[in-house]
């Protein structure tokens, strides 16, 4: 058991911070860190995910190692899915519900051996997720440890960075060949001769890609190392504005927008995130299984004609005005071409087919409602 | 591109260009780098009246929304028809290229000075 980190109230940079001052990154504070939102141009970024490659600095995520003989039956009872039936070296998108069903945190979770697991929270969730899982041991033969600041994450995301990943320099002694390591799968390797690395191939983007778990006093030649890589292959560093659109066209919900502590998984659509079928009890279980309140808003993807956008907090109307749901993300998708959001409706409405429209600052749009993800890659 | 010193600018990060009775309006880079990369711009048709310091138009990048204020009362004459076409140009050529409207005005406000708008962004 650890105790609570101090919480630190001023703007915090990370490891990375001056390669992005050099790169001319615009920057915004997230979840109390200074983050890069783009590097001039955001558009420019998200399309080289989509086509070449992009690096990003994800450092502010938040690292928590569960280790001990009881870690898979203490995580079966923590979180909502069954971690003990993963595979070392696989990981798994879970979620951390609260008694009454509400969504405290959704994390990956890798398994490193039998008895250790790495568990990834939102940056803004830190001291949530390892406070809830600290209090949720009692009883296990287990240690929570925040190592958040010991840890920093790169990600590189689009179609070339296996070849970026295969081409860095310093990077060595990789356990599963990168060609032979599948979606949602991690390997240990090596960097710099003694750093230990934690490669996975996962990501928020909805393209191929790696993000490398890295101690964070060497996070900086990590970065320097695979831009070197990825010169020749069109990497580019990529900001939050880019990793927000992708993630929209990917359909992955954003923890603050789509999940929350007041939503349910299933009004989410991430009701197969929950294993009902493990025995025992976990936290939430009795909440989940009740559901949530008779019609309850549920999360849909919707596109709209034109240019003009529905953004986060607009109202979903129907055509004589009634308000049956609000935009949770929506952007001019990039890759498309066309409006996407998502939104949270009325269930009825959508059972009923009734036409809804997005209330974009007065103009009433007519939206269509979609099956997500908006963008999905083709898989070669 | 417009030389930066000899526009006029608004606390609103427009810059204004007064040639004769013609104002030409747009925003500063400033503001375009704020707004981040524009996808979409909406602005007034020609011949609409519009009077100084409201809304008429909007700027939309991936992720915000900016407004567009009418600095000056007046008659819209032109909206530059380049941007609507290719909103990029906002971002790429913001004191030139990128302009968005131009109005035949009938009243000019007190503006701020070049340097009064870079102390302002200064701060």
């Amino acid at each position: 058991m650890t105790d609570p980190e101090p919480r630190p109230d001023t703007s915090r940079t990370g490891p990375l911070n001056q390669i992005h001052v050099d790169g001319g990154a615009s920057f915004t504070d997230f979840a109390g860190w200074q983050m890069p939102v783009s590097y001039g141009s955001d558009l420019a970024e998200h399309h080289a995910v989509r086509t070449t490659a992009g690096i990003f600095d994800i450092s502010h995520m938040a690292e928590i190692l569960v280790d001990g003989p009881d870690a898979g039956a203490f995580l079966d009872y923590a979180l909502a899915g069954k971690l003990s039936a993963i595979s070392i070296a696989q990981a798994k998108y879970s979620l951390l519900l609260n008694p009454e069903g509400g969504i405290i945190d959704d994390l990956v979770v890798y398994r490193l051996t039998d008895d250790t697991f790495f568990v990834v929270a939102n940056a803004g969730n830190r001291y949530a997720a390892a406070e809830a899982l600290t209090q949720r041991a009692d009883g296990f033969d287990v240690r929570v440890s925040d190592l958040s600041d010991s840890y920093s994450l790169i990600a590189v995301q689009g179609p070339n960075s296996r070849e970026i990943a295969k081409a860095t320099a310093g990077i060595t002694d990789v356990t599963v060949p990168l060609d032979d390591l599948k979606y949602y799968w991690s390997t240990d390797a090596v960097f710099d001769d003694d750093k230990p690395l934690l490669i996975g191939r996962t990501g928020y983007t909805g393209e191929d890609g790696f993000e490398f778990y890295i101690q964070t006093d060497a996070a900086a030649s990590l970065w320097a190392a695979l831009t070197a890589a990825g010169e020749a292959y069109g990497l580019v560093p990529a900001g939050l504005a880019s990793r927000d659109t992708l993630r929209l066209e990917a359909g992955m919900p954003l923890y603050g927008h789509e999940l929350g502590i007041d939503s349910f998984p299933v009004q989410a659509g991430l009701g197969r995130v929950v294993s009902l079928k493990k025995e025992g009890d976990f936290v939430g279980r009795a909440a989940v299984e009740a559901g949530p309140p008779h019609g309850s808003h549920v999360l849909v993807g919707l596109t709209t004609e034109g240019k003009r956008a529905g953004r986060a907090g607009y109202s979903v109307v129907t055509d004589d005005g009634n308000r049956v749901g609000t935009v949770t993300s929506g952007a001019l998708s990039p890759t498309l071409g066309y409006p996407v959001a998502m939104a949270y409706v009325d269930p009825f409405v959508l059972e009923n087919g009734t036409p809804i429209f997005i209330d974009v600052r007065g103009n009433r749009i007519a939206a269509s409602v979609v099956d997500l993800p908006f963008y999905k890659r083709d898989k070669k | 591109m417009s030389d930066q010193t000899s526009l006029q600018y608004t606390a609103e990060h427009e810059w204004v260009l007064v040639e004769g009775d013609t104002a030409t309006v747009g925003i500063t880079a400033y503001a375009a780098d704020k707004l981040g990369d524009v996808v979409f711009v909406e602005l007034p048709k020609a011949g609409s009246v519009v009077s100084g310091g409201t809304v008429v138009g909007e700027i939309e990048s991936t992720k915000s929304v900016g407004e567009l204020f009418a600095p000056v009362d007046g008659t819209i004459l032109e909206a530059n028809a380049a941007v609507d076409a290719d909103p990029s140009l906002v971002n790429s050529d913001p004191f030139g290229e990128g302009w968005l409207i131009k109005v035949n005005y009938t009243a000019l406000p007190t503006l701020l000075s070049f340097d009064e708008y870079s102390a302002l962004i200064a701060e």
